[in-house]
């Protein structure tokens, strides 16, 4: 069956996105990159250290011809910080495709809507495609698609608490109104996490922490490759009605 | 006394001495950083690569030179 997956006009393979930090070295993130199965993946943009001529790039890890880079905005607190930041991201090497994120608080990194609805407008404005990071108010998912964004992005619960998928009603309702893609971005701790993201009918997730935290980074990138394919897989085909009482899997006729 | 072929410029928040007279082209092959792997900004202006070899840069210039690492 063929069941694409599209963000701003471009066809991907995987419904999984997923990030580049907390790992132990760039061998680890290519090798979990590799496992999952992703063709997007986050990346920050910081300044280079000056002082260490040898210290390895992620760009010598991850090819960026075969990867898709999504430049990311973690770590901005102001409309300006982020739009800065994705400013330089596109002139670095072209990427108009960007995953913005304002952060309102420290302590839950819950998303400042006020400015990222601001910034959306801006960068929807200077051509970026805009991917964003949200909460979960279906008004102001509306909002975020009214004012250009490429797809909507809600939290299942904070970044990096790996708590789930703590919203279901909101994030259906979410996925119901919108006509651009809905990703969960933050949440997932483990598999079944992520299957019960897609089992919802988002059209893709994005997780982290997950993977970078698991004892065994690499088994667990290559679980969440078959988790969301198999929350997919059971959207797609339809879950059957739920019951209050027992309904017998063999025929009760004919009964020796 | 100051030195008058030397001039000083912030780079990525420190002091840094550069020849005077040295472009961002310059900047980036002594600092053997590759041109396609990173994006420089002077004083809050983003600077288009192909403007390398013609921005010279100036005592207490603000150069920010930035590259992609792993993030979620």
């Amino acid at each position: 069956m063929k069941d694409t997956f599209i963000i701003a006009n471009k066809k991907f393979n995987s419904r999984l996105i997923v990030g580049t930090g907390k790992y132990k070295n760039f061998e680890e993130t290519a090798e979990a990159v590799k496992a999952s199965g992703a063709d997007i993946v986050t990346v920050a943009v910081r300044r280079v250290n000056i002082l260490d001529k040898n210290q390895p790039l992620l760009m010598d890890y991850l090819d960026s011809k075969t990867i898709t880079y999504l430049p990311n905005t973690a770590g901005c607190y102001s409309s300006e910080e982020a739009l800065r930041t994705l400013r330089l991201a596109r002139e670095m090497g072209g990427w108009r495709l960007v995953k913005l994120e304002v952060l309102g608080d420290k302590k839950t990194l819950y998303p400042n809507m006020i400015e990222t609805i601001k910034s959306t407008e801006v960068l929807v404005k200077e051509g970026f495609e805009v991917m964003v990071y949200c909460t979960d108010d279906p008004t102001i998912t509306k909002k975020l698609e009214d004012v250009g964004a490429c797809a909507i992005m809600p939290l299942g619960s904070p970044i990096g608490s790996g708590i789930g998928i703590q919203n279901k009603k909101k994030i259906s309702i979410i996925k119901e109104q919108s006509s651009v893609p809905v990703i969960v971005d933050a949440g997932v701790g483990t598999a079944s996490d992520a299957t019960i993201a897609m089992e919802l009918g988002c059209d893709g997730v994005l997780l982290n922490t997950a993977i970078a935290e698991a004892k065994r980074p690499i088994l667990m990138a290559e679980s969440m490759k078959f988790a969301v394919l198999s929350g997919r897989k059971a959207f797609l085909a339809g879950r059957m009605k739920k019951r209050k009482f027992a309904s017998a899997s063999s025929p009760e006729e004919n009964l020796i | 006394m100051n030195n008058l072929n030397v001039a000083k410029i912030q780079l990525n928040g420190d002091s840094y001495e550069i020849n005077r007279g040295t472009n961002i082209n310059e900047l980036l092959n002594k600092l053997q950083i590759h041109t396609n792997k990173v994006a420089v900004e002077v004083n809050g202006e983003i600077v288009e690569k192909n403007k390398y070899p013609n921005l010279i840069l100036n005592n207490d210039d603000k150069v920010e030179i930035v590259h992609f690492i792993g993030g979620g």
